[in-house]
């Protein structure tokens, strides 16, 4: 009678026991789950600062370029290079040869002659029954590797006085470096912004790799355009018939995305009080990089507080270099020569892995698989500057990677 | 996991009643779907009053299943607890569940929310000797999707040959066969259960099934032609190829996308001691390679192969379910490698019964904990460009206890952890989900 009684109460005791800790478990659901990341080793995120309703946009803009996600019936093509803004560009990092973009034309800087065989941009893929784009013969290309998105807010945002006042197109200085801005006639939908300087009609571009795109606007309408084969209010003109067609994007979708790509944060640098970083980033200017590479860039006045009067480090001063022969892939854009890149930003290099595969791929076409390699394929204007990081001793070369990897 | 199968009859008196109510709702239903679900809701209705009003068990009769008929998952349908209701010729049933979760993928987390999954109504009848229909309706998260997963008529001729025409799943892996709820101690369906093959599948068509008994082994086949996939398969907003992209058309009941039938045939082996194997295949033209006589493209196919598993061993304390499957689509090559022309994915779910006794007034309540392993590659292959490999996979290791105070019903506690590389192979979002749920028969 007794025995059978403790058994019955032990057995609800184990019971009790049993809920007790699944309870224990739901409350510390928390700690189950992954953590997020350190902020420093992710690219995408908002700038700090926003108000709410800014992050709204923010969010809006942030589901249409990494969900929003084309198809035959929503607008893709006919002919394309991908499906969505996100496939290229993952985490808002450096893209993948797989996501490479081909453009063509030819080497002189009279303006494209291959516009009505679908010039400047080669859309090698189609949707199942189309055939794609073929290079036309006698064009010459250029492949694009994409680039990180990150901080381009604050590149907006420079001036354009003070991109004129890092430019030295006669080499005025004798230091070998002759950047020039790419002056280009931008399309009528573009509005001008407040630091512009114009000249002849022409205005300075600084999106792209070769600084063909004016604005982030720009740069937004033409990847629909000519990545996508989505048509809006902006540029109508459908890439397979080159006839206009009714908007596949919405006007307000371009703007939410538009303010996405302004308010995404600027790269965070890793390690910055570690000595080797500092010792390396002193190797950075001493032997010229910083010449071109940019630390220190500010931007004018914003509506958007978290971007207004900055100071960022991007390293880059946003003007064309002539790189040498070993780059030079004979296609221009506006005014860009066969040889000239735009300064790619360094910041966030060392993250490129984490959106390239695990891998680097770097230069405009994703030629170099490592940071030591992209730098001894420079040639040109920066040919000086190169022979200078080959005569460093080892160890120098090893505290100017890491802190190159520490951006 | 064995289900039982439980017949409740209940005395003609009542039934009476119940009908007087059912006419009536019929009269005001005008719609033949309304009029339907009317008509499930109010039996439904009627059955649970009548069962509890009526203490006394004299009316209730309760059948305790066939143990001694050996089952393969094609029989799955028919195998779940149904309702008769006196002489009633209509057998119902179904199921539903729901859970509470809290998710948080690379620390971004979801927080909790209440998830209402399916609810699912089954009607069966016996038409007349060898004639049989069955019928299963089921609502998605709430009422978001209505699927009519099954509607079909059963003839049969002779145990080898039964013909079967309407609406059907189509015999592909075991889990789409027998994927109700309560059977499973897991929350969620197997990942390449739903997205490599996409469960459930179900298509109109007909064809034949049949299964012959030897001693300890049953050997059983089915071979359809149903219609198929549509363009969706490599035209989705997935952005990867997606058999389950492909099966959701609302016009997939009345006509085939393609013009022409896709089959899908299984061949299943049990043997009492050992456990069942199955051998499953479906393959048809997915895209719309022609309209109004005009030829837009070439015929595109899409083609899966799925082998499963399951075995019950030590007096049905230990339990092993595995399906693997591989699925082969015809992309155009100058579309994206974004879609894959390949992929692949499984599932083990091994399940330990650790106590089996009286708890509460459940004669032989259950308490398993176990173990899912999943995974799923969306994209064979390796990329033009580079040379290196596509990604785009999962896996998925999901612990789970599970207590079953009857074999019909399951409440299940589940933490799944996860992750997944992009197309690229960059490194993986991880993604926690502890979930708290339960799913019945009713
Ligand atoms: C097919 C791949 C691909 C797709 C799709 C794509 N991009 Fe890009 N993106 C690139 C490449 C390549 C570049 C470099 C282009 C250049 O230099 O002109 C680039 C450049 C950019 C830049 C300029 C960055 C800089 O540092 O100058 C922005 C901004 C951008 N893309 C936004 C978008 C948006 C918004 C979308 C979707 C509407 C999109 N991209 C879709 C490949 C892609
Ligand atoms: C004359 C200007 C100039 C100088 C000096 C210069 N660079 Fe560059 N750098 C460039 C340009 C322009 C590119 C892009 C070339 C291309 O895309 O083909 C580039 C590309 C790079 C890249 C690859 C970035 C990417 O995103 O792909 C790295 C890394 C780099 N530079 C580091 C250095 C280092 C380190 C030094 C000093 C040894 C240096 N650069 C000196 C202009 C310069």
């Amino acid at each position: 009678m007794f025995v059978p009684l403790l058994i019955q109460i032990y057995d609800i005791m184990k019971q009790l026991i049993l809920f007790a800790n699944l309870f224990v478990l739901l409350v510390s659901c928390e700690k189950l789950v992954p953590s997020l990341p350190a902020d420093d080793e992710l690219l995408d995120g908002p700038v700090e600062g926003l108000t709410s309703a800014q992050q709204a946009i923010f969010l809006e803009g942030d589901a249409a370029f990494n969900n929003q996600v084309f198809t035959a019936e929503t607008g893709l093509g006919s002919i394309f290079v991908a499906t969505s803004c996100g496939t290229c560009h993952a985490g808002d990092g450096k893209g993948h040869p797989f996501t490479t973009l081909t453009r063509f034309g030819q080497p002189d800087t009279n303006g494209n002659q291959f516009l009505n065989q679908g010039a400047p941009q080669l859309q090698n893929r189609a949707l199942p029954g189309f055939t794609p784009e073929q290079i036309p013969a006698g064009a010459t290309s250029s492949k694009f590797t994409p680039p990180a998105n990150t901080g381009l807010g604050f590149i907006e945002l420079v001036s354009d006085a003070d991109i004129l006042a890092m430019a030295d197109p006669n080499d005025a200085d004798g230091d070998g470096i002759s950047g020039v801005p790419n002056w280009k006639h931008i399309p009528d939908y573009l509005e001008e912004l407040d630091n512009t300087i114009s000249q002849n009609g022409k205005y300075i571009c600084r999106f792209g790799k070769k600084a063909g795109a004016y604005n982030l606007l720009h740069q937004t309408v033409n990847a629909y355009n000519q990545d996508i084969g989505i048509t809006s209010v902006f540029e109508p003109k459908d890439v397979y018939s080159g006839l206009e067609t009714d908007p596949e994007v919405s006007t307000q979708v371009v703007n939410d995305v538009v303010f996405y790509l302004q308010t995404l944060k600027a790269p965070i640098q890793r390690n910055q009080d570690d000595a080797q970083v500092q010792q390396g980033g002193q190797v950075f200017i001493n032997i010229g990089c910083e010449n071109c590479h940019k630390q220190t860039l500010t931007t004018g006045f914003s509506s958007v507080d978290a971007l207004s009067n900055k100071e960022f480090h991007p390293y880059t001063d946003l003007l064309l270099h002539d790189m040498g022969s070993g780059l030079d892939d004979g296609y221009t854009e506006g005014g860009a020569l066969t040889s000239e890149w735009r300064t790619p930003a360094l910041w966030g290099l060392g993250l490129s892995p984490n959106s390239q595969g695990g891998q680097y791929f770097l230069l405009h076409d994703g030629r170099a698989t490592t940071i030591q390699q992209a730098i001894e394929m420079h040639g040109g204007e920066a040919e000086n500057s190169n022979i200078q990081f080959q005569n460093l001793s080892q160890t120098e070369k090893d505290v100017l990677l890491k802190f190159l990897k520490s951006l | 996991m064995k289900i039982f199968t439980y017949s409740y009859s209940i005395s003609s008196q009542r039934r009476k009643e119940r009908e007087g109510k059912t006419n009536s709702q019929v009269y005001f239903a005008s719609s033949a779907p309304l009029r339907a679900i009317t008509l499930a809701l109010v039996l439904l209705f009627g059955v649970f009053s009548a069962a509890n009003a009526q203490k006394d068990s004299a009316f209730i009769k309760r059948v305790l299943p066939d143990t001694a008929k050996i089952k393969l998952n094609m029989d799955a349908v028919y195998n779940r607890p149904f309702l008769t209701v006196g002489k009633l010729p209509i057998a119902i049933g179904g199921y539903l569940e729901a859970n509470t979760q809290y998710s948080a993928t690379d620390g971004v987390s979801d927080d909790f929310s209440f998830q209402f999954r399916r609810f699912t109504l089954f009607f069966s009848s016996t038409i007349a000797k060898k004639i049989k229909f069955l019928s299963e309706i089921e609502f998605e998260d709430g009422t978001k999707e209505i699927n009519l997963e099954f509607a079909a008529m059963d003839i049969e001729f002779h145990p080898l040959v039964n013909l079967r025409g309407g609406i059907m799943m189509n015999p592909i892996g075991a889990f789409n066969q027998n994927h109700d709820g309560p059977r499973w101690d897991f929350v969620d369906r197997p990942i390449s259960a739903t997205t490599i093959l996409p469960a459930t599948l179900s298509n109109v068509g007909f064809g034949l099934h049949g299964k012959y008994f030897a001693h300890n082994w049953i050997v059983g086949y089915e071979a359809y032609l149903t219609n198929g996939f549509n363009d969706k398969i490599i035209s989705n907003t997935e952005n990867r190829t997606s058999l389950r992209a492909g099966k959701s058309d609302p016009d997939k009941f009345e006509e085939s996308n393609s013009g022409l039938p896709m089959f899908s045939g299984k061949i299943a082996v049990r043997n009492r001691k050992i456990g069942e194997l199955g051998i499953s295949y479906t393959t048809g033209v997915f895209n719309k390679w022609k309209q109004d006589g005009l030829v837009l493209d070439s015929k595109r196919s899409a083609t899966a192969i799925a082998a499963d598993f399951s075995t019950s061993q030590f007096n049905n304390r230990l339990y092993i379910v595995a399906e693997v499957a591989k699925v082969f689509v015809d992309v155009p090559s100058t579309y994206s490698q974004t879609f894959g022309t390949q992929q692949w994915g499984g599932f083990i779910d091994i399940i330990g019964t650790v106590v089996q006794r009286k708890v509460l007034g459940w004669e032989k309540a259950k308490l398993n904990l176990g173990m899912r392993l999943e995974y799923a590659d969306y994209n064979i292959g390796k990329f033009i460009e580079t040379g290196g490999n596509i990604a785009d996979d999962v896996w998925a290791v999901v612990p789970c206890i599970a207590f079953r105070p009857v074999g019909t019903t399951v409440l299940r506690l589940n933490y799944r952890y996860q992750q997944q590389h992009d197309l690229l192979g960059n490194p993986p979002t991880k993604t926690g989900i502890i979930q708290f749920g339960f799913s019945t028969y009713f």
